[in-house]
């Protein structure tokens, strides 16, 4: 009995001694590093943990996320930073999802940071924002357009800024009714073997069988395939009335490029294509009527200016990502300079009281307070007729916002009721 | 119609198999005389097909097929005289770590000179649109592709078959040090063989930039199946290489029809079932070195 007692003492002891030593090593580091650990944390920069994918099939867009985050951050700091703070914008290429939650627990852990924004990549998205959650800690999740991270997979520190999946299908679905495509039509789907083409294609059948039409093949293809052909073939084979794709990134470019090669008259139509990928296609290999954010033809003054100092500075045109993070980081500021703090829950709070964003488009959006999905205005697009497009980039006509001025901003995303978002 | 598709899903394969050869032609060829495995060969197949986007502005699409591998080739003269001579005797870790380097640092320059944004590359409209026969029907451009590799292929045969060059060149591959003893150098036969192998690569990169899209990582991402293909093929053979590229590229084909899911992973199980009977792989020689 006494003996024991003696051991617990001295191993009290031993452990007091070890929270010694690191005091004193903390003390030392502070002190080396010329201010104490307590102002540093409260006076030092606001740190920023900035995740995209910089590599892969998604990566050119990731440059875009990139280069739109550090224009805001700049912006920013130029004009005094944030509570008399600065920015430190740390961005990374999240590489995939395995990586990207490393990534993110390693900035929360190590280098402090006060959010986590960015993401293109569903899965990542996915990754990143169980690592938020689990620490507590903001997550902005930027470019991420699967629904289920907004249903089953939403949480109360993840805030989702593009619009998801159903709202795509929903932006572009009425232009392929309209036309007559989709009524007592055969549809054959190819679809991106990951989260987000998965989530894609369950929307994209939802709506098809909905309004009349059947899927007759859906086809599973890799993210990192290239080549096309045989699937081509086999399309052919099929004699599908419209081609319906659920594909990612630069895929859906690689796509239509060899349709249009092997003269395949079918119509092709798909609810997901960034305005990169669809520059990257190139005029006469794209056709249909497809969905987008954002463009930078939209006539709002911010707009314009953004992409006018974008193109600038950059020396090429925004696209979409490039758009939305910049609009991101803008929110994010707002939050801090009304909540004053960059308390994770003072920041949730602001957000959930649905507090309006200039995101310069024609009217400003807000979350919704009970899923974290901001509410925002969509534009559908196809191609312009052949001749009149001024140059490489200007063969897309973009449609007027949807919903419409007079329609409510949550009009195309799903209702409460068919939401399974438990926070 | 179920046999009509099955020729279409082979033809395909041809093409894909052309393909996957040119780049894997050269990478055998640099192993099998050099012993060097040539991580930047992806780099020289990217290069290719940025290079051929400028000069396509200048003398058009056809010429580029010419001039482009040629431009590529002088490159390679520079690569094989200031880098890979330095490690023919070398261990080979040496060598896998320079030329993984290399393609990491042949990314990263064409990502700064123009930029990381795919670019988009068109065939000549000409090209565009298929080839009908009956039920048969096939994309013009790739039946052009599968002439222009086949007549590459055929020159390179005969250099290595029916030349002194390729006397020497193949009997450097078997017998180095008995070719040094018969007074012949091999490291003239060395650049021109670096030369040959890049110019082909880069000529993958003229042909398929207008298939695919042109990015900085397109060469990285190619290496996997050229290093499978040349595993396949059996090192110092050229009809291996031939004859895996070939098979690889039907299979695939195939498989998709079949078992979509498992189209990528059907040339893994090809490659596993040759090493499992074929050590050496289909044709490939007895090489005492690397034994």
């Amino acid at each position: 009995m006494e003996s024991k007692q003696k051991k617990v003492e001295a191993q009290a002891l031993a452990s007091q001694r070890r929270t010694m030593l690191k005091t004193g090593a903390l003390v030392a580091g502070s002190a080396a590093l010329g201010f104490p650990a307590l102002v540093g944390a409260q006076s030092g920069p606001i740190r920023i943990g900035h995740l995209t994918p910089m590599t892969g099939f998604l990566g050119a867009l990731g440059e875009y996320a990139q280069q739109g985050i550090k224009m805001a951050a700049e912006e920013i700091n130029a004009a005094g930073g944030l509570l008399g703070r600065q920015i430190e914008l740390m961005s990374e290429d999240s590489v995939n999802p395995q990586v990207a939650s490393q990534k993110a627990q390693r900035m929360i852990e190590r280098d402090n940071v006060a959010v986590l924004m960015g993401e293109i990549n569903s899965a990542s998205a996915l990754t990143i924002s169980q690592v938020a959650a689990r620490n507590k800690k903001l997550f902005m999740s930027i470019g991420a357009r699967s629904d289920a991270l907004r249903n089953k997979d939403c949480n109360r520190y993840t805030f989702h800024v593009d619009i998801p999946v159903t709202v795509m299908v929903n932006a572009a679905g009425e232009a392929l009714l309209r036309e007559g495509l989709v009524k007592g039509k055969k549809i054959y789907a190819l679809t991106s073997d990951y989260l987000f083409g998965h989530d894609l294609s369950r929307a994209a059948k939802n709506f098809f069988t909905r309004n009349g039409g059947s899927v007759i093949g859906d086809e599973l293809v890799p993210t990192d395939l290239t080549d096309f052909s045989p699937q081509l073939l086999k399309i052919r084979q099929a004699r599908p009335d419209l081609i319906a794709t659920n594909l990612g990134g630069n895929q859906v470019t690689n796509f239509v490029k060899q349709y249009s090669e092997f003269g395949l008259t079918y119509p092709v139509a798909g609810f997901n294509l960034n305005t990169a990928d669809a520059w990257a296609a190139g005029e006469g290999n794209l056709g249909g009527y497809w969905p987008t954010v954002w463009h930078h033809e939209l006539k709002t003054p911010g707009s314009q200016a953004f992409v006018q100092k974008f193109t600038q500075k950059y020396g090429r045109i925004p696209e979409n990502h490039a758009w939305i993070e910049y609009v991101s980081l803008k929110m994010l500021a707002q939050a801090i300079t009304a909540t004053k703090s960059v308390d994770t829950d003072k920041l949730i709070a602001y957000f959930e009281s649905e507090a309006q964003f200039d995101i310069l488009k024609a009217r400003k959006a807000y979350f919704r307070s009970w899923d974290h999905q901001l509410m925002q205005e969509a534009y559908p697009f196809t191609v312009k007729p052949k001749g009149q497009a001024r140059n490489k980039q200007d063969f897309l006509l973009f449609g007027e916002a949807v919903p419409a001025a007079n329609e409510p901003l949550d009009k195309l995303a799903p209702a409460k009721a068919e939401s399974t978002c438990k926070m | 119609m179920e046999i009509t598709f099955l020729l279409e899903q082979v033809v395909n394969g041809l093409v894909l198999g052309g393909y996957y050869l040119l780049l894997a032609l050269g990478l055998s060829l640099i192993f099998s005389v050099g012993g060097i495995v040539n991580l930047a060969h992806g780099a020289f197949y990217a290069i290719g097909a940025y290079v051929s986007l400028e000069v396509i502005k200048h003398v058009g699409f056809g010429a580029s097929i010419l001039v482009t591998p040629l431009l590529v080739a002088l490159l390679g003269i520079v690569f094989e005289r200031y880098l890979l001579r330095r490690f023919y005797t070398a261990d080979p870790i040496l060598s896998l770590l320079v030329t993984f380097g290399l393609a990491m640092v042949a990314e990263q320059a064409l990502r700064m000179i123009w930029g990381s944004a795919p670019l988009p590359s068109n065939m000549p409209p000409d090209f565009k649109g298929n080839v009908l026969l009956g039920d048969f029907m096939f994309s013009k451009y790739r039946l052009f592709i599968l002439a222009v590799v086949i007549a590459v292929m055929g020159g390179i045969w005969l250099l290595l078959h029916k030349t002194s060059f390729g006397r020497v060149v193949r009997a450097g591959v078997q017998k180095p040090d008995m070719v040094a003893v018969l007074g012949i150098k091999l490291q003239p036969y060395m650049t021109a063989i670096v030369m040959l192998g890049v110019a082909t690569a880069a000529l993958g990169g003229v042909l398929f930039g207008p298939i695919a899209i042109v990015h900085p990582a397109m060469g990285t991402e190619i290496m996997t199946v050229a290093f499978v293909v040349v595993v396949i093929g059996g090192l110092g053979s050229f009809w291996g290489v031939v004859l895996a590229a070939v098979l690889v590229g039907v299979v695939r084909g195939i498989t998709i029809y079949f078992v979509p899911a498992a189209g990528e992973a059907s040339m893994y199980i090809l490659m596993f079932l040759v090493l499992m009977f074929r050590p050496r792989g289909l044709l490939g020689e007895r090489i005492e070195r690397f034994e």
